[in-house]
């Protein structure tokens, strides 16, 4: 087996494992989008005139959660350590994270904003475009997420200061997935968004594991 | 593989504070060193630099080869091991699985693992989980990852601490196969190596 492969193994393993990672996921993306309708109006005509909205801004909230065990966990029992003195660089060990993460907890997610969405009142036929944006979009986040993460490293409210640093940071997926659903539902020319959002991702993919990397030697020395 | 390294000049700062300047540091294949100094003399900052960690303000840390100079952050992906404080090890893995991440993901193979793990006493613990181990177990397991992987350079900071009597004698009796190798140790000690060792003291 070769390295990335056993590291992203590991990585899997750790996200499953231990309380958390996709359930966790996905049972507060189940909460927040059920709590919208009991806080704002129950009123289907007027829910599903939100319903993707809510869909992705609950799935880039779900998407938080765990960012904060990408890389803390590893730096205060000192396996990033001896992971940083390993066979690959530490810009391949972050996006192997930042990807592992991806698996598992936004392609779980990905699958859920569709039924989160049509049950909100979304037509059916945005669905599997909503599923689309939402792996995506999600993808972004996970490599955005790990830059918040890995800036983090050390600091004692560590979740919060993600929060803070990523949240800013992906709006503009937000903004693109959001406008890529409006146009297709709305009949009008819908791509433009959808290829904004992939440059985004590919932009994030590119970029964020050399800054990830920097941020936890930054943190180690 | 490395066969020597060498801090020529070295100075280290850890925020305002320098903790010593000018220091320097040879050591070969076969060779073994203790440093030993007061609490903050900078055994660990030392032992982190020599691992890459931590840039020095001042000086330059070299790696040899059988062919020459090898370039430092190469020999240190695929020849330097280090045991700091804590162990790495994740509490909710398993210590097999701990075991053979760690091993492999150094160079090591799982039948080298296994021998290592049997060398030191593990291998009716390795189905447990890593939290159900003692201190002394899990620096043990740590141990074995260390000699499960083909590193030429030994960093260790305390590796003795939490051993009792007998695992200090065994782990003493690996330190000398890997002398005997070709290998190079570098360990911060309070106590004394159970191998013979040249000292270093650090600060004062």
């Amino acid at each position: 087996m070769s390295a990335a492969a056993r590291l992203f193994r590991r990585e899997l393993a750790l996200a499953w494992s231990g309380g958390g990672g996709p359930l966790l996921a996905l049972g507060f993306y189940a909460a927040v989008t059920t709590l919208i309708p009991l806080a704002a109006s129950p009123d289907p005509r007027r829910l599903a005139g939100v319903a993707t909205g809510v869909a992705w801004v609950a799935l880039a909230l779900a998407s938080l959660l765990s960012l904060e065990r990408m890389f803390e966990r590893d730096f205060e029992d000192g396996a990033l350590d001896l992971i940083s003195l390993g066979p690959l660089p530490l810009e391949a060990v972050a996006a192997i994270k930042a990807l592992a993460h991806w698996t598992a907890a936004g392609a779980p997610l990905a699958l859920a904003a569709p039924l989160a969405a049509v049950a909100l009142g979304a037509p059916v036929a945005l669905a599997p475009l909503i599923a689309v944006t939402a792996a995506i979009g999600g993808l972004a986040f996970a490599f955005v997420g790990g830059l918040g993460a890995a800036l983090a490293l050390g600091s004692r409210r560590g979740g919060l200061v993600i929060a803070v640093i990523v949240l800013p940071l992906i709006a503009p997926p937000v903004i693109f997935g959001g406008a890529a659903l409006d146009a297709f539902a709305g009949g009008l020319p819908w791509t433009t968004g959808l290829l904004l959002l992939g440059a985004y991702a590919l932009a994030a993919i590119a970029l964020c594991p050399f800054a990830m990397a920097a941020a936890c030697r930054n943190a180690l020395s | 593989m490395i066969r020597a390294v060498r801090a020529e000049g070295l100075a280290l700062r850890r925020g305002e504070r320098t903790l010593f300047e000018d220091f320097n540091l040879a050591l070969g294949a076969g060779e073994a060193m203790a440093l030993t100094g007061p609490n903050g003399a900078g055994k660990t900052s030392l032992l982190r630099a020599i691992a890459g960690f931590i840039a020095p303000a001042a000086g330059q840390i070299a790696f040899q080869g059988a062919a020459g100079a090898l370039e430092p952050d190469e020999a240190r992906r695929g020849g330097v091991h280090l045991i700091g404080h804590q162990d790495g090890l994740k509490p909710g893995r398993t210590a097999l699985g701990e075991l053979m991440f760690q091993a492999g993901w150094t160079g090591g193979d799982e039948a080298g693992a296994l021998a290592a793990a049997e060398t030191l006493g593990l291998t009716r613990l390795l189905g447990l989980a890593v939290r159900h181990l003692s201190a002394g177990q899990r620096r043990r397991l740590a141990l074995a990852r260390l000699v499960a992987s083909p590193r030429a350079l030994w960093l260790l900071d305390e590796p003795l601490a939490p051993l009792d009597a007998a695992r200090r004698a065994q782990f003493g009796e690996l330190m000398t196969a890997h002398l005997a190798a070709g290998g190079l140790i570098l360990a911060a000690v309070h106590d004394p190596l159970p191998i013979a060792a040249r000292a270093v003291a650090l600060g004062g």
